[in-house]
Order: structure tokens, then C-alpha cells, then sequence
């Protein structure tokens, strides 16, 4: 497993970062460096140069004002699994990243690395898309914001430009009554989700569905919303019926399959999956 | 530890292996720790085709890279005048044996043939320089399924086979079977695949060649199970040089589950390499490589039919099998779909008809060959899920349709129809055991009351028997193997009384060190911590075969204790000869040797070691020194055998199959460390498993191998499996005089069955009567809906 020569600058700053990258466009950015480090390894991938923004201090830290949480590009799944703001204000998140492959891989995987690869399968993308993220990103052109829904674009492809850098990821503080479940069918080789379910519900105080997101990992070319069904639950009392009855003509878009799971099997698995993820959520509302 | 490791006690006691230690820090030294002055570094370029012609060749780039010693090809190899052959080792009448040399000459036979070969400077460069190779394919089609590349117009493996078939291969009769069959009041019929496997040994396959091109002499540090068998192949068919002149180390070993016995291009080009550049060159498998060129095992397409009378006893056996061999026969590949799987096609059970037929087939794929349990697991998968499906078709409890067939206790010696004798064995007895620990007859009930609120519960039994401790020799020869299969050891008690034993095993995982040291204490009655043991230098130990086939305690085992009573016997006359009394008159016990009734006048194993080493005062005749070899040759193979219970719960939602349990009842006969042996069984326990539910080698239509990596290929990790829950009956094996069996496969062999079988009893509600492994959830999924 030997990679091919590449160069390799650590910048400090996130500027300077994105200037390495304007200047080299066969430059790849390197956060945690578990999927690069890997493909590369394997001579699927050889960039001419890694820009590893893993020194950068602006994009290490957790914090929260005005109603949202902010996490730097760089914090790491086990700080994420781990923290009691995350825990407090996007559960979700929280326990999407403590299913992330092993304790090692969660020591260094970090939450922008992650989004920025957009690997479909892998355990973020659906918990970012069903907490309305809105991630931060900072290119030679300036900064600019976008949010998950436009985020995730096509198979391992985003939004972000060859010279821009997912900086941080805010994420709307979640409110009373409300509550979130990750429910994760994992491929026994990788780990990575065959299928991966997060919802979110909130209740009135008389029980009755205000708001209702599920959304999917590993079953289509990136993660996706299952608004419809979701939508059906709003108004209802969140039963295990009435959930049972939103999802039973749920069918995910454009879900593929591969030697390991048929697209039928995993939209089966995304309906099983989805009414545990949503009954959970509902009992933590 | 002091009260485990003196003397007689030491056998039989679950004392801490001696190896961890230094594996556990990290300081046990593997082949590619290994620093040879001026080593450099040998690549090897791979096919991308599973099946092309080879036009030519463009190794300028790579040869004009900074830091490239050489690029070699095929040609090269021939023009060096060496043998260059890769050789099988186990011939079947009639058996096509295509030419396998170390690189492809001008056709590429499956994704991995080596091309041609880089020896750099680092390894780095070694690397750079394979992309820099140029090879003009013509790309043909390629064939993967064993059974279709035995169809008119399959793509051909090689021209000299055709319809791809290496050996047409039966046991048994087939019109006394035919005539049981027409007499059947129920038959069970299965259509199996049993699928590919890739061993994942967890250290890489690697070598260290050193030439000295003034002696002539090969210092091969390597990946291998067996040193001396790795010698004579090289020396024989690979390199050309005397044997003598070449020594072969194996280093600690990680891991093998077969996949190291075999003699691959890789190591003989890295010596090949080392006497072209003078210089040591090193090798070492990527993971992507061994994927690549490690031999898989299993891969068969069968079916197998069982008759019975109305009693639901078994009258007749017929299996038909088509067995992958890969693109070229792999060492010992032939016996292990013939002698190693129809020998073993009676089970346990007193089966009066049959008929085994096999083809072996050549296909587009990374030969295969032996892995943990070779052709027994194969045996016992197809045999354990006809018996079920026998119980389902004739209404006869899984339990009791094996209870009514069992070969009786009073019954042995047993010849079966399919050329083995069974020597020993109380079948019922480790069924009785195992039932009565699961709780069968509880669980029946839990498991009706389960299915009325919709869960899923299902037990699976298999009560195997497996032949190994490889084996008396005549016996191997006589069926086509291409070598002994003795043991050697060598015991030397050394002036003061500690002691080095020499075997010819060559263990790697499985603490010879510590097993074969308490036999040895207790065969002296010296204390375990004057033992040490040496194996795996072919320039160090007399030769032997090595360790695969769970033969180690049973024939290395069994050299240690004859060469020790050799010791004894001849430490006993000095004895005798220095308290002044007749031999027949001394006792021996707890090391020491003594006139019966006087254990106080003493002469301890060290004082005579002494005494024999000075040879001041020897008896006439005897020679100095006090050390002795012993070639052991087995009477027979072992029988281990035991009743494996899996318990599961299917998924009703997503099909996922969770193990919830799973007990195993071995008897492996007496056990010289039972932790070691529950090691063993724990071991081939998750091996067994991961065949059953998550391991599969896959192969496109176009024989690409799309299960490449471990991204995709899925070794079970600890958190799939329960606790294992392990227990034991003892017969002794009766031929050898440690009465030990061999467990290093038993788990392998026994647990797919078992696990299978559950998951069909779990599922019988739907109507399956069988899944094919690894059972997926997906496919349980699909069988439920």
C-alpha cells in the first residue's frame, strides 16, 4: 500500500489554505484523511498535493449562540459523539457520529472531511439533511453559505469548488418537544450504512406531529429526504400506525444497488429502518 | 504459575502460551521485519484480465526510473536456465497439469498472474515503477462459475483441458447407491453452492531472499506452514539448486489457515531476484495482493441426495460436485474437493451405499487450494444439510433422525464406504451432551410461543466427524500425494539437565510452544520452564511436513513423546548403570530414577544428563550424550468429531440473522492445554460463522474479482458474534501414544452447517428448505417475503 508521490503543505490559516488550492487545482484538502489516505494508498487516487488543514485552530471548535450550534470543519466524530452541547442541541448528530466506524476512525474523522467527501453511505450526510444544516464554506472568492439540501449534489460530489473549503457546519438548536433517532443497517465488511435512517419529530404538548424529518443514508447516490412521508406524519399522533401508514408507500428516488444489496432490498430496509428510527425519535420527544 | 509447570502435572493444564508475550508488545519479529545489509525491495506487476494474450512488453519507462535495479519478465526467467516451474503436489489419474510457471509467459489466466517483476531500491520506487510497465493485452473472455466453465464453448483455461475439467474423480459404488436410491421411501435433495473464500491470514504473505553467489547457498526468510516442503519445491521445480544449499526460515508467522502451505511465483522470485542482483531482495504482499494470489478456498457447485427407508434410516449417499481449482493446480489443490471431502461423505453415520463424483475445474480465478478444514467443512456442510432437510421431508425431529443413523460406540473400528476407517468415537454422547446444555427440548417450546408474537427463533444442529492428523504415509502416497506425511522431532537434554526440542511443525498461531513443551514435561519430569521449543528452520531441525491438516499434536506431538521415551530409555540404562541395579528395576517418576522402594538413592534426569555428557562412567555401549530423534508415521488419521448448536432469531423486518447463541461439544480426544483448545474451537467457530453469514469472494460474469478489498469482503468482526459457549467429551484417539486428536479445524468444519440450519428451522414457517451462504440478510429477506 504505498501512495504515489504527492507534495504537502500544512497551512495555518484558512485563507492561506484556499490560496494552496487556487494555486494547485490538482490538489486534494486533507482533514482526517480516512477515506483520502486509503484510495490513495490504493492508487485509485493521486493527487499532486495535499493541503492538510488539520492545524487550522478557527476550524476546531464546538460552540453555540442564538439559538444554533456551530462546529468547526475539522472537530472530530469522537468530539462530536462525545459533547454535551451536541448532545443538548443536535442529539441526532451526536449519535450519528458514535456509529461512525471504529473507535480509531473516530478519533480522526472529522465532520467537514466527512460531508465534503460525501460518501453516501457513510453516516453524516442524512443526520446534516434532516437537522436543516447550513454549511459554511470559504473559497478565493469569499465566503458563502449553503444548505444541506444543496449541499449534496450527485455520487462523492458537492457543491463546494475546487478552491473552497467546508469551513463549519450550524446546525438549529433543537427545541422543546422534540426528539431524534439514528437507526443504522451496517455493511458487515465496511460498516458503512446499507442503509441509515435519521429522523426527527416534534410534538405539541398534547402529543399531536408538528414537524417530521427522515431522511436516508446508503440508499441512493447521496443522501436523501423522505419529505412526503415525513409530511404525512404531521397532524398525527404518531402511532406506531400511523407511522407504519406514512411509510408504506414511501419509495426513495433513484435508490441503487450494488453486489452487496438490491435497490428493492434497501428501499425494504429504508421503510424498516425509518419506522424504528421515527417510533424512537417519537419516544424521545 | 509454579503449580502448573512442574513435571507429569503439566500435560492437560490450560497453562498461559509462552509465545504472547513478545506478540502482544509488538516484539516478535515477522518476515518483513527482517533488515538484510544492502536488502532491496521486488514488486510484482499483476494482471488487470482475468484472461489475455500477452503481445509484448514496455518496461523501458519503469527500468529508466531513478532507483530501478531491473524489470525481469518470463523471458528473463527462462533465459536464466532455472526450472521456473510452479508445481502441484498431489496427483489424481487422468488429471490434466497445465505448465504453471513464475510469471505469465504469454497468457494472462486470472486477475493476479504475475506479469512481470521490479526490484528497486525502496519500496516506494519498487511500487512507482509498476504503473511505468507497459503490457499490450489482447483481452479474451474469462469464466469464474465452476459448473459453467464446464459447458460447450466456456472460455478455455487452457487448451489442453478441454470443457476446463483437471480430473473426473468418484469414490464409493455407484449402482449399489443407484439401487438404495430406487428403494427409498423418502429422499432429501439439495442443490448447494459452497462459497469462495478468502483466507485473510492477518500477516501478509512476504519473503527475504539472500544469495551468496560464492557458496551457492539461498537464505529464504518466509510466510510458510511448512519450511522443508517449501525447500524441496524450490529446489525441485522452481530454482534448480541443490536442496542442501538451500535454507528456508520461517520467521514468527501470522496467521496461514492453509494459505501458507502452498508454494506461490512470489517467494521463488524474490530468491530468483536476489541471485540475479546479488543483493538480498525483499517481498512483501500488499493486502490488495494477497486478495489477489493468496489461494481461496471452498468454491462448489453440488447437489446431494439422501435416501431413507420408511424409518427414516439412511440407505444412500450421492453427491456431485463441481470444484474450482483456479486458472493452474495449486500445491496440494487436487486432494482437497477428492481425498479430503468424498472420503468424509459417511458423517457420522452408518451409511451402507455411497457414491461421491467430482469434477475439478479450471477457471479464471486465483487457484484454489486448502483453507482451514480443506474439503471436510465442504463434506460436512453438504452431508448436516441433507440430514436436515432428510428430518423435514420425513417428519423426523432433526435430533432423532441423527440419533437413529449415528454409527454405535460399540460399532468401531468402522469402515465406511468411502475408504476411511473410523477408529474410535461415542457420537451419541456429545449429542446428548450439547442437547441437554441448549436446553433442545425448552427451546422447542420457546420457540412456538416466539413465532405466535412474530419472532423468528431457529436451531441448528451438526454433528460432525472430520479426518485429520495427516497422515500415514503409505496410505497418502498410494492416493496421488507427492510426499511423506511423517513427523520429526528431536529431544536433547543438554548437560545440566534443560532441555531443546526440534520439530519439524512449523506452527504459526497456534503455541507449539507451549504445547509441545508440557508434553515434554511430562514425559521427563523435568520442570516446563527448562523447555524450550525450536520449529520452522529447515537448516536446524531434521525434515518434516509442517503444520496444516490439525496434524500437529497428533503427529509432531506424537514424534516429541516417542523421541522423549527414546531419552528416557536410554537415560534409564545410564541410571541404572550408576545406582548399581538392574534397569528393569528402576522406577521413574517425576524426573527422578530410583529403585522401586528406595526413592530417596535418586539419580535425577539432569544428574544422568550430566553424567552422559561427561561420559566418564558410561555403561558399555552406550553412547555419550543424552538426546534423541524420533520419525513418527501415523497408523491412521485422527476423528474428532462433536455436536455444534447455533441458535438464532431472524429478523421479520430487515431478514437479519442474529447468532444468539451458539455451544460446541468436541472430543478431540485427550487435550494436552484445554485454553489452547478452546482457542482453537473459539477460532474456527468465527471462521465457520463467517463463511455461513458474511464472507464471499465474488466474481463478475467476466471472472473480475469485485470482492477485492476489505471494504468489501466481510471477516466477522467480534461484535456479530455471542460468547461462545464450549465443552468437551474425551476418547482417546487409540493409535497414537498421546491419544490426542487434532482441533485446529474442527470449528471451520463443523459451524456452517450448524448456523445454516437454523436459519432454515427458523424460517420453516415460510417454507425454506434451504438459503445459500453467506446467508445475507437479503436473502432471508427474500425467502420470508
Amino acid at each position: 500500500m504505498y501512495p504515489s508521490k504527492f507534495d504537502y503543505h500544512r497551512p495555518s490559516s484558512v485563507q492561506e489554505a484556499v490560496q494552496i488550492l487556487a494555486d494547485n487545482p490538482d490538489a486534494k484538502v486533507l482533514a482526517g484523511g480516512h477515506s483520502l489516505i486509503p484510495v490513495m494508498k490504493l492508487r485509485l487516487a493521486a493527487p499532486a498535493a495535499l493541503v492538510d488543514i488539520g492545524r487550522i485552530d478557527a476550524l476546531q471548535s464546538i460552540s453555540r449562540s442564538n439559538g444554533s450550534l456551530r462546529i468547526g470543519a475539522c472537530v472530530t466524530y469522537n468530539e462530536i459523539a462525545n459533547s454535551a452541547d451536541v448532545q443538548e442541541a443536535a442529539p441526532l448528530l451526536a449519535e450519528a457520529a458514535g456509529q461512525i466506524g471504529d473507535r480509531q476512525v473516530r478519533y480522526r474523522g472529522t465532520i467537514g472531511g466527512n460531508l465534503s467527501h460525501a460518501d453516501p453511505a457513510s453516516d453524516l450526510p442524512a443526520a446534516a439533511l434532516a437537522l436543516g444544516a447550513t454549511l459554511h464554506v470559504a473559497g478565493s472568492g469569499g465566503s458563502r453559505s449553503v444548505s444541506a439540501s444543496d449541499f449534496f449534489v450527485d455520487l462523492m460530489m458537492t457543491a463546494l469548488q475546487a478552491d473552497e473549503i467546508l469551513t463549519e457546519v450550524e446546525i438549529p438548536a433543537a427545541g422543546a418537544g422534540t426528539g431524534s433517532a439514528y437507526v443504522k443497517f451496517e455493511h458487515p465488511a465496511s460498516g458503512y450504512a446499507l442503509c441509515g435512517a435519521a429522523a426527527v419529530v416534534t410534538r405539541d404538548a398534547g402529543g399531536s406531529c408538528t414537524g417530521a424529518s427522515l431522511c436516508f443514508n446508503g440508499v441512493s447516490a447521496t443522501a436523501v429526504s423522505a419529505a412526503a412521508a415525513a409530511s404525512g406524519l404531521v397532524g398525527s399522533d404518531l402511532s406506531d400506525g400511523a407511522i407504519d401508514s406514512a411509510l408504506s408507500g414511501m419509495s426513495i428516488p433513484d435508490a441503487t444497488g450494488d453486489m452487496f444489496a438490491s435497490a428493492g432490498y434497501r428501499q425494504e430496509l429504508a421503510r424498516a429502518l425509518g419506522a424504528q428510527a421515527l417510533r424512537t425519535a417519537r419516544d424521545r420527544a | 504459575m509454579a503449580g502448573e509447570s512442574n513435571g507429569a502435572g503439566v500435560f492437560g493444564s490450560s497453562i498461559r502460551r509462552r509465545e504472547d508475550p513478545e506478540l502482544i508488545t509488538g516484539q516478535a519479529k515477522y518476515t518483513d521485519d527482517l533488515q538484510l545489509s544492502g536488502m532491496v525491495y521486488c514488486t510484482v506487476l499483476r494482471s488487470d484480465y482475468a484472461h489475455a494474450k500477452i503481445n509484448g512488453i514496455d518496461a523501458s519507462e519503469a527500468e529508466a526510473l531513478d532507483g530501478v535495479i531491473a524489470v525481469y519478465t518470463a523471458k528473463d526467467i527462462e533465459a536464466s536456465g532455472v526450472p521456473g516451474g510452479i508445481p502441484v503436489g498431489w496427483l489424481l489419474p487422468d488429471m490434466k497439469i497445465p505448465e504453471h510457471y513464475m510469471l505469465a509467459k504469454d497468457t494472462t489466466r486470472y486477475v493476479g498472474d504475475g506479469v512481470a517483476i521490479v526490484v528497486a531500491e525502496d519500496q516506494y520506487t519498487a511500487h512507482d515503477a509498476l504503473d511505468l510497465i507497459y503490457v499490450d493485452y489482447d483481452p479474451r473472455d474469462g469464466v469464474a462459475d465452476p459448473k459453467k466453465a464446464t459447458e460447450d464453448g466456456a472460455p478455455l483455461v487452457h487448451d489442453e483441458a478441454p470443457n476446463n475439467i483437471a480430473f473426473d474423480w468418484e469414490i464409493g459404488d455407484k449402482g449399489q447407491t443407484d439401487a438404495a436410491f430406487a428403494n427409498a421411501a423418502h429422499v432429501a435433495s439439495l442443490d448447494i453452492v459452497n462459497n469462495r473464500l478468502i483466507p485473510n491470514a492477518m500477516e501478509p504473505r512476504a519473503a527475504l531472499a539472500d544469495y551468496n553467489s560464492i557458496t551457492g547457498e539461498l537464505t529464504l526468510y518466509m510466510t510458510t506452514q511448512n519450511p522443508h516442503i517449501h525447500r524441496l519445491l524450490i529446489s525441485l521445480a522452481s530454482l534448480g539448486l541443490p536442496e542442501h544449499k538451500i535454507r528456508v526460515i520461517a520467521p514468527e508467522v501470522g496467521g496461514g489457515f492453509g494459505s501458507k502451505i502452498h508454494h506461490y511465483a512470489d517467494e521463488a522470485i524474490a530468491a530468483w531476484a536476489s541471485m540475479q542482483v546479488g543483493r538480498p531482495v525483499k517481498w512483501t504482499a500488499t493486502r490488495t495482493e494477497t486478495y489477489l494470489t493468496d489461494a481461496h478456498g471452498r468454491d462448489h457447485v453440488t447437489h446431494g441426495e439422501l435416501a431413507m427407508d420408511a424409518d427414516g434410516r439412511f440407505i444412500g449417499l450421492r453427491v456431485d460436485t463441481y470444484a474450482a481449482m483456479g486458472a493452474y493446480l495449486s500445491t496440494f489443490a487436487p486432494a482437497v474437493p477428492t481425498y479430503l471431502y468424498g472420503t468424509l461423505m459417511s458423517g457420522e453415520y452408518d451409511l451402507p451405499a455411497i457414491h461421491c463424483h467430482v469434477y475439478g475445474v479450471f477457471t479464471h480465478t486465483v487457484p484454489v487450494d486448502a483453507y482451514r478444514g480443506a474439503g471436510r467443512p465442504e463434506a460436512t456442510f453438504i452431508v448436516e444439510r441433507l440430514v436436515d432437510e432428510a428430518a423435514r421431508v420425513s417428519g423426523i425431529d432433526p435430533a432423532e433422525i441423527r440419533r437413529r443413523n449415528f454409527v454405535s460406540p460399540d460399532a468401531f473400528p468402522y469402515q465406511t464406504q468411502v475408504a476411511l476407517e473410523y477408529d474410535s468415537g461415542n457420537y451419541e454422547g456429545a449429542l446428548d451432551k450439547a442437547l441437554e446444555a441448549i436446553g433442545y427440548d425448552d427451546f422447542r417450546k420457546e420457540q412456538a410461543a416466539a413465532r405466535e408474537e412474530g419472532k423468528y427463533l431457529g436451531i441448528g444442529l451438526s454433528t460432525y466427524i472430520e479426518a485429520c492428523g495427516l497422515a500415514p504415509s503409505a496410505v497418502v502416497g498410494s492416493l496421488g500425494a507427492q510426499a511423506g506425511q511423517w513427523e520429526s522431532a528431536v529431544v536433547r537434554v543438554h548437560a545440566t539437565g534443560k532441555v531443546t526440542v526440534y520439530s519439524g511443525c512449523s506452527g504459526h498461531g497456534q503455541g507449539h510452544e507451549t504445547t509441545f513443551a508440557q508434553i515434554v514435561a511430562s514425559a521427563l519430569g523435568v520442570p516446563y520452564d527448562d523447555i524450550d521449543v525450536i520449529e520452522g528452520d529447515s537448516g536446524v531441525m531434521p525434515h518434516g511436513w509442517g503444520t496444516y491438516g490439525s496434524r500437529s499434536a497428533a503427529t509432531g506431538g506424537s514424534a516429541i513423546a516417542s523421541a522423549a521415551e527414546k531419552v528416557v530409555d536410554k537415560a534409564r540404562t545410564i541410571a541404572a548403570h550408576l545406582l548399581e541395579a538392574a534397569e528393569e528395576d528402576l522406577e521413574f517418576e517425576d524426573g527422578n530414577f530410583f529403585v522401586k522402594g528406595s526413592p530417596d538413592q535418586a539419580q535425577s534426569l539432569p544428574d544422568v544428563a550430566l553424567q552422559a555428557y561427561l561420559a566418564h562412567n558410561l555403561p558399555k555401549g552406550i553412547e555419550p550424550a543424552l538426546e534423541a530423534t524420533s520419525f513418527y508415521d501415523p497408523a491412521n488419521f485422527v476423528f474428532p468429531f462433536g455436536t455444534h448448536i447455533a441458535v438464532v432469531e431472524v429478523c421479520a423486518s430487515t431478514g437479519q440473522v442474529d447468532l444468539k447463541r451458539y455451544l460446541a461439544v468436541d472430543d478431540v480426544g485427550n487435550v494436552i492445554n484445554p485454553m489452547i483448545v478452546d482457542g482453537q474451537v473459539h477460532g474456527g467457530i468465527a471462521q465457520g460463522v463467517g463463511q455461513s453469514l458474511y464472507e464471499t469472494a465474488v466474481y463478475d460474469d467476466g471472472a473480475n474479482l469485485l470482492s477485492g478489498t476489505m471494504l468489501d469482503y466481510a471477516v466477522p468482526k467480534a461484535h456479530f458474534l455471542p460468547s461462545f459457549e464450549t465443552d468437551r467429551t474425551v476418547t482417546p484417539c487409540p493409535h497414537n501414544p498421546l491419544g490426542v486428536k487434532g482441533v485446529g479445524e474442527a470449528g471451520t468444519i463443523a459451524s456452517p452447517a450448524a448456523v445454516v440450519n437454523a436459519v432454515v428451522d427458523a424460517l420453516s414457517p415460510f417454507g425454506v428448505n434451504h438459503i445459500d451462504m453467506p446467508v445475507t440478510s437479503e436473502k432471508v429477506w427474500n425467502a420470508m417475503n
